[in-house]
């Protein structure tokens, strides 16, 4: 691999040569060894600070906040999920009671419809049996003043009977004889 | 008009801090780009907010961290991430580094030999300090490959032994000479555009167009590069760490 790179640097020494000839006082500025004290004194001073910041603070924090953020989503994620199956237990239980609301309220009307029936049926009853009664009785009225009417009857044509004798004869028929054909000629 | 591009890797004293032996030890113009490094990463990270809803910066910051994280769960495994704060404040470091030097004008960290050797170096003693410490000397067995004949198996003890002694001169070459060059060549074809239109006039301004167009293809060119060498650097320490934490694959 190193090799491949033998290419990259070659401009790299063709500038160092073209440098090595122009007006620059000292040396090629990487290749000089007294700056390496210096450099490396640096170096170890900088990374050193660098790794204890990156070590001590930055990577906890950086790290902390990326796994607050992803504990975050997944406590919302597990909460969304819970919400959801509560929601869908909601549903399950507001569908069940509507179906059982339905079944009590088909039985409220069959049972109110069918007390409504009873009642009716047996108030139609007592409602005939009271007007077969007042049938009755109106016919034992009539029949009662059908049978006085009669026998009213019979007494005004047993009179009206004696008075036409008693005009046409002169004579006064004797009320027994008078009733008896009265009764014949209503029989007859 | 001179084109000067190794002056853009000139090392200056700021001031001095101490010696070491007869060496001085300055805090220079490379010591200040490190410190705005370690201090844009030290923002970045730590003043972006822990929102629950992250905004732009701390967006990047979030990108940042699950980037090197995935890359290195992917390549060392969930044990790598015991590796994390290293791997992360490598990649970081060299990222930004190298994003800040490709501003005109400042100093980029990573082209020095010196800076890539010493993280190279870093990695290499990291991966033998902990590979033996975990493994012992099965840790050892990554130079004997399993189903090699016999009579072919020094060679290859010999290549393996040899290639593992050379990743750290690849590993800090690599991201060294493309700094490096990316810069130069950056700097080369921008000194065109201003040499040509300072000694040829009218015609030099024309003339100007095709190399400050190539600069500007550079230059975004360099902007990748200068991510993706911090990424290769990160990937490659991951790679190396795996065998010390896995020896047998």
């Amino acid at each position: 691999m190193a090799e491949s790179h033998g290419g990259a640097k070659g401009p790299a020494s063709g500038a160092h040569t073209e440098a090595d000839g122009g007006h620059h006082s000292g040396g090629f500025p990487p290749f000089e060894s007294s700056t390496f004290a210096s450099q490396l004194v640096s170096l170890a001073i900088f990374f050193v600070l660098l790794y204890v910041i990156v070590s001590k603070l930055a990577l906890p924090k950086v790290g902390g906040a990326i796994e607050a953020r992803q504990n975050k989503i997944e406590g919302d994620l597990a909460e969304a999920q819970k919400l959801k199956d509560q929601s869908d237990a909601a549903l399950k239980a507001y569908e069940s009671e509507l179906a059982s609301a339905r079944t009590r309220a088909q039985a409220i009307a069959n049972e109110s419809r069918d007390k409504a029936n009873a009642q009716a049926e047996a108030e139609r009853k007592a409602l005939e049996e009271q007007l077969a009664a007042k049938l009755a009785e109106a016919e034992k009225t009539i029949a009662s003043t059908r049978t006085t009417a009669m026998s009213n009857v019979r007494g005004i044509a047993a009179d009206a009977a004696g008075q036409i004798v008693q005009q046409l004869a002169g004579v006064v028929p004797d009320a027994a004889s008078v009733n008896a054909a009265v009764d014949a000629s209503l029989k007859g | 008009m001179k084109i000067d591009p190794i002056h853009q890797f000139n090392i200056e004293p700021l001031f001095t801090l101490g010696h070491i032996g007869n060496h001085t030890i300055a805090f220079t113009n490379s010591s200040l780009y490190m410190l705005v490094a370690v201090a844009i990463i030290a923002l970045l990270m730590l003043a972006s907010g822990s929102q629950l809803v992250p905004g732009r910066l701390q967006s990047v910051a979030e990108i940042s961290y699950e980037f090197v994280a995935s890359t290195i769960r992917s390549t060392a495994g969930a044990e790598g991430m015991k590796f994390f704060p290293l791997i992360f404040s490598l990649f970081m470091f060299i990222c930004v580094s190298n994003l800040v030097g490709i501003i005109p004008y400042t100093f980029t960290v990573s082209s020095h030999l010196i800076v890539t050797v010493g993280l190279a170096l870093l990695v290499f003693f990291t991966v033998l300090i902990y590979g033996v410490a975990k493994n012992g000397l099965k840790f050892f067995s990554i130079f004997v490959p399993h189903g090699v004949p016999g009579y072919i198996l020094p060679l290859v003890m010999f290549i393996e032994i040899l290639s593992f002694f050379l990743r750290p001169v690849s590993h800090s070459i690599r991201l060294f000479a493309n700094m490096l060059a990316g810069h130069i060549a950056l700097k080369v074809f921008a000194g065109f555009v201003a040499m040509l239109g300072f000694s040829l006039g009218a015609v030099g301004w024309v003339g100007g167009v095709l190399p400050l167009a190539l600069t500007i293809a550079l230059y975004a060119l360099e902007i990748l590069v200068a991510f993706l060498q911090a990424y290769v650097f990160a990937i490659l320490t991951c790679i190396y760490l795996n065998d010390a934490i896995h020896p047998g694959h």
